[in-house]
């Protein structure tokens, strides 16, 4: 069964057909949504890090969609409160849901976010999370600030469930790399 | 499809990864390296926040809030196995009852991405990914000290064969079992815990350690109809505490 197609403001159209499929991300929307920071990384937005999996304007109403990066993350909360208060402040009324119908995978952050990521002091994550059968893709990290690959993994587990720690050689300091999850 | 069979399975889940989660956050300030300190602190809230996720779907299946869920119930109305209630003791204990248990988890979760219950899938392929992360620390420790010194070899001997009945109680049947099966929401306790037999003895024949007996071990059961051990209670007096003082409360 198909439910009619909708224009979204002047840029998009798309099906609905039953719910099981999504449109394109709204273009303007997941504009506004760049304003939404990691409450502990506030140079990455949520856009950048890939959580935000549905972004449609319905009339009056905005809905986005978001998935978590690790079940366990405490800053989702806020997000989602702060995607709502987004939403209100550009005149719309949010519908804002967590969901893991499209899970999250480090491969969803964009290289803007990885780049913006290496500015602040943190090492990306590896292209391909896929790839993660054993220790050997955590053991090299390159160091986000001299990128150097003199470096030595310290421990898989960090300050956040995101984080895993290492050891530059050549800096002679430690950094931290986001988990290929 | 019965709700109950659901929320059954939903439930002992997700009472096994709160209380698991509970027990292994102790270890935060008293870890014997500051590594592992931190390796037990991430891993617990990893189990807390899927805990957390299964309590909310059970609340959309029209149980309460989770934190009501959480933090009111008593003893005999959780569903956790006794495994995961003991008391932490020394370091080879907790890393014994970690490589017994998150090797099952793993295991339950991989099945769980086949489930007819598509909430239930989804979460599976999500949580899949972070779980990697908590059996490479069991396997890699468990090879490390099951084929180090003595005292090493002997410690996680002597843990193996004290945890293995409760570990066991891991699998204890469900009076849904045939149901589950049935609707295929996942291949039951019979299936999963064959699965752990081998995933346990691979890991252990890389050490010096013995695997126990399975046949002759006397499972410890009861966790999953709230009969519980005396240690139960007070570990969720403890946890409940800030919340019970203004369960009314915003955080």
């Amino acid at each position: 069964m198909l439910d009619a197609g909708y224009w979204i403001l002047d840029t998009r159209y798309w099906m609905l057909d039953s719910g099981k499929s999504i449109g394109p991300l709204n273009a303007e929307l997941l504009s506004w949504l760049e304003e939404v920071k990691d409450p502990e990384i506030p140079v990455l937005s949520l856009v950048d890090m890939g959580v935000i999996t549905q972004a449609e304007v319905d009339g009056s109403v905005a809905r986005v969609e978001m998935t978590p990066t690790f079940v366990g993350c405490p800053a989702l909360e806020i997000m989602k409160q702060e995607v709502e208060q987004v939403i209100t402040r550009h005149g719309f009324t949010p519908e804002v849901t967590v969901s893991f119908r499209e899970p999250w995978s480090s491969d969803k952050m964009t290289e803007k976010g990885k780049a913006a990521l290496k500015k602040f002091g943190l090492a990306p994550p590896p292209a391909s999370a896929q790839v993660f059968h054993d220790l050997e893709i955590l053991e090299s990290a390159t160091c986000p600030r001299c990128n150097g690959t003199n470096t030595e993994l310290k421990n898989p587990f960090g300050p956040t469930l995101c984080r895993a720690i290492y050891y530059c050689h050549t800096c002679h300091e430690a950094f931290e790399q986001f988990k290929p999850v | 499809m019965s709700n109950l069979a659901l929320k059954e399975i939903l439930y002992k889940m997700a009472d096994d990864l709160l209380v698991f989660g509970h027990r292994n956050s102790e270890w935060t300030g008293f870890g014997p390296l500051l590594e592992e300190d931190i390796a037990f602190s991430s891993m617990a809230q990893d189990k807390i926040g899927q805990s957390q996720a299964l309590y909310q779907l059970l609340h959309q299946l029209g149980e309460q809030e989770p934190d009501t869920v959480a933090f009111t119930r008593n003893a005999n109305q959780f569903h956790n196995c006794t495994l995961v209630e003991l008391p932490n003791r020394e370091y080879d204990f907790s890393l014994v009852r970690h490589f017994l248990f998150d090797t099952a988890d793993a295991l339950r979760w991989q099945m769980l991405m086949q489930s007819s219950y598509t909430p239930l899938a989804q979460l599976a392929a999500k949580v899949r990914g972070e779980l990697r992360y908590h059996t490479l620390h069991a396997n890699t420790w468990i090879k490390q000290l099951g084929s180090a010194t003595e005292e090493s070899i002997g410690r996680l001997q002597q843990s193996l064969n004290e945890l293995a009945p409760y570990a066991l109680g891991m699998f204890e049947r469900s009076p849904y079992e045939d149901q589950l099966i049935a609707d295929q929401i996942y291949e039951g306790e019979k299936a999963l815990e064959a699965r752990w037999q081998q995933a346990i003895e691979k890991t252990l024949a890389q050490t010096q350690l013995t695997s126990p007996d399975w046949k002759i071990q006397t499972p410890h059961l009861g966790g999953r109809v709230g009969e519980h051990t005396e240690h139960l209670q007070p570990l969720l007096d403890e946890m409940s505490e800030v919340f019970r003082i203004d369960p009314g409360a915003e955080w």
